[in-house]
């Protein structure tokens, strides 16, 4: 199977979804000439055409309205924002027209539309280019949000995205794009609203997503020398939430650490453990914990960003506290 | 305050306000008298909690929405503010939809989960009443791009207020309209104020037309938005220039409410003097046409009499529509959120 870097696998989907329906096209900020900021959109402006493939000025709000308003005309927009952080700027159309249009107008207008970007802390980026959005977003009914971490989750959850007839928020990381994995040469889609396990165990599960699921596997490979086997779910879309794979796994487990790149105050975790505490309290060993950013913004000095950061020593830790071998 | 310093075509030109073509001139009547009355009735709703949250009318600027909206093909689109009942009642929803709609019931244009500031149609392209100024002035442009992409000879008309040209989404919409040259009209109704923030204590530059000459080969054109033969006159040349060369026009109408911001504020409050109000009473867009039309013998005080029934009589009808049709069942509550589809 061929092994291909996570931009790569996007630029893929893109290309297939492109080729595949002629409603598809892409339009942001150097997505055409510049041939993408992190290069997701290369060569697709040679192969596609201005009309396909469009540079916008520097507005985000503009163009994600843009988007928008084409998709409730019939096309099918794929935003693509510099990064999550600019879109900010945007965030009206994303919450206030995207996601509400199909409700507010009784069912006759959805927006088959998909917000991508990156997502997340890259290296001394400083404050305002290092922020998860995942809790934000997520909180937003009538959007999907998608969060993958391998080449193959990033390209068969793309093109299921694309195809969607919702508006899909799809969360990618400036970290990941260098990352290699197999991606089949054959067509394939990831549903969304569906996890993942990309580890198996019975000692403790880990509920994680995105660029987290990789230092995840990373934690259950590291503890499995010390026989501590961990079951790592991969939400892989965090919105709708695929629930019953998190029940699955810490009814198994009997213990559970919940790890997110963003903040903890009304994060992803939060919600993960009001529903496992709702539904598998009974099966619990121990009190879940949650993994996360410090809650600072992002500093720059190295040092500093490191510990501000959740990593693998953290989830570590956090997993022998809830199996009482700290 | 009524600022005096200007021409205001508005003042200007009432002398004009002359009748044209018997048949076309009792058609724009009616359908300015039909949003009045409409809207009146809604009033009336609304003191009776019939109509509930925010409700703004569009009572004086009837003459903006019969003459642009009149001349629309129906595979055009239509997209505007929270002040939308005019304009969806004109665009061809059913008085009675749109009725239903105010009320909050399932037979409303948007299935009662809309309200008074989210009127939609897919039948007739209407593209929403949206709640957030400024917001939809991008997504009208996105209209624009698609009818573009496809290769169509749409336009999209885009209803906005004077206070959308102070936010950062008209300047973001409009540059992109103009830079990719999108089928786009854009339509300020200028009726002198945000909610109570008058255009003269908001914009840097208060000819707003003029904002238009920051976009290459984008019209600004300053419309007399009382008269409707005026508003048809400079909008068809704008629905051509976007059909034909798939350039946006930027129109400013200028026109006036004669009620409220909404309906918690007086009619003339504490930012606009009464005289004011009365002032712009005398040019009521369709007491002038009617005017108009009797003094050129086109139309008879019986004839009018018969159309103010005819009126009443389908304004009674959709709210007794409305009034009958049940609320939205509870099952409705978690129905379009999200499709349960893809393609």
């Amino acid at each position: 199977m061929p092994i291909i870097t996570y931009r790569e696998a996007l630029n893929q989907a893109l290309r297939e979804e492109m080729s595949r329906d002629d409603r598809v096209f892409i339009m942001g900020e150097e997505v055409g000439v510049y041939n993408g900021a992190y290069k997701v959109s290369k060569g697709l402006l040679e192969e596609f055409g201005e009309n396909r493939v469009v540079d916008s000025p520097i507005a985000e709000l503009g163009f994600s309205g843009i988007g928008v308003g084409a998709a409730m005309a019939g096309l099918r927009p794929v935003i693509e924002f510099m990064t999550w952080n600019f879109a900010l700027l945007a965030i009206d159309q994303v919450v206030n027209s995207a996601a509400k249009m199909l409700y507010m107008s009784g069912g006759q207008f959805n927006v088959p539309i998909v917000f991508r970007g990156p997502n997340g802390a890259a290296l001394q980026l400083g404050a305002q280019h290092s922020q998860a959005f995942e809790s934000w977003l997520a909180h937003i009914p009538g959007i999907k949000v998608v969060s993958p971490g391998t080449p193959y989750d990033a390209k068969g959850l793309l093109k299921s995205a694309i195809r969607d007839d919702n508006p899909v928020v799809f969360l990618e990381g400036e970290m990941l794009y260098n990352t290699k994995g197999e991606v089949p040469e054959a067509e394939y889609l990831i549903p969304l609203g569906k996890a993942d396990v990309k580890r198996e165990g019975s000692d403790c599960s880990i509920i994680t997503s995105g660029k987290m699921a990789l230092v995840a596997v990373q934690v259950a490979d590291q503890l499995a020398k010390e026989d501590i086997h961990v079951d790592v779910v991969d939400l892989l879309t965090i919105r709708p939430m695929d629930v019953e794979a998190i029940y699955a796994s810490v009814r198994k487990t009997q213990r559970a650490v919940v790890l997110e790149e963003g903040w903890e105050l009304c994060g992803i975790g939060a919600q993960v453990v009001d529903f496992i505490q709702r539904e598998c309290f009974d099966d619990l060993d121990a009190p879940v914990l949650r993994v996360h950013q410090a809650d600072v913004p992002m500093p720059y000095a190295k040092g500093l960003e490191k510990i501000a950061k959740p990593d693998a020593a953290k989830t570590i830790a956090a997993i022998k506290q809830v199996m009482y071998r700290a | 305050m009524a600022s005096k310093k200007k021409p205001d075509p508005r003042r200007d030109s009432q002398s004009l306000r002359v009748a044209g073509d018997p048949a076309l001139d009792r058609e724009l009547l009616h359908s300015m008298l039909l949003q009045r009355r409409f809207e009146e009735k809604v009033g009336e709703a609304y003191a009776l909690g019939k109509v509930g949250g925010f409700c703004h009318l569009y009572i004086g600027q009837e003459a903006v929405s019969t003459g642009i909206i009149a001349q629309l093909r129906p595979d055009d689109y239509v997209i505007g503010t929270y002040r939308d009942h005019g304009q969806a009642l004109v665009r061809g929803i059913t008085p009675r939809a749109v009725m239903a709609e105010l009320f909050g019931r399932i037979d409303g244009c948007s299935r009662g989960k809309g309200g008074s500031m989210h009127m939609f149609d897919r039948h007739t392209n209407f593209l929403g009443g949206h709640g957030i100024v400024g917001s939809h002035v991008p997504v009208a442009a996105g209209v624009g791009f698609a009818i573009k992409y496809r290769g169509g000879d749409q336009v999209c008309v885009c209803f906005m207020g004077d206070s959308v040209v102070n936010i950062g989404a008209f300047h973001e919409a409009l540059n992109m309209a103009a830079l990719w040259k999108l089928p786009v009209l854009f339509v300020i109704e200028n009726n002198r104020y945000g909610m109570g923030t008058s255009v003269e204590r908001a914009a840097a530059v208060d000819d707003l037309s003029r904002r238009a000459d920051g976009y290459k080969g984008m019209d600004g054109v300053v419309i007399d938005g009382m008269d409707v033969h005026a508003v048809r006159t400079a909008t068809e040349a704008a629905i051509a220039r976007a059909r034909t060369e798939s350039l946006p026009s930027l129109l400013e109408v200028r026109t006036y409410r004669f009620r409220g911001h909404s309906m918690s504020d007086a009619v003339s409050g504490t930012y606009r003097p009464k005289e004011e109000l009365d002032e712009y009473q005398t040019m009521d867009p369709i007491f002038s046409l009617r005017d108009a039309m009797v003094i050129a013998g086109t139309l008879t005080v019986a004839e009018w009499d018969a159309m103010e029934h005819e009126v009443a009589a389908t304004v009674q009808d959709a709210w007794d529509f409305a009034d009958a049709s049940p609320e939205p069942p509870p099952a409705a509550l978690y129905e379009d959120v999200l499709v349960d589809t893809t393609s």
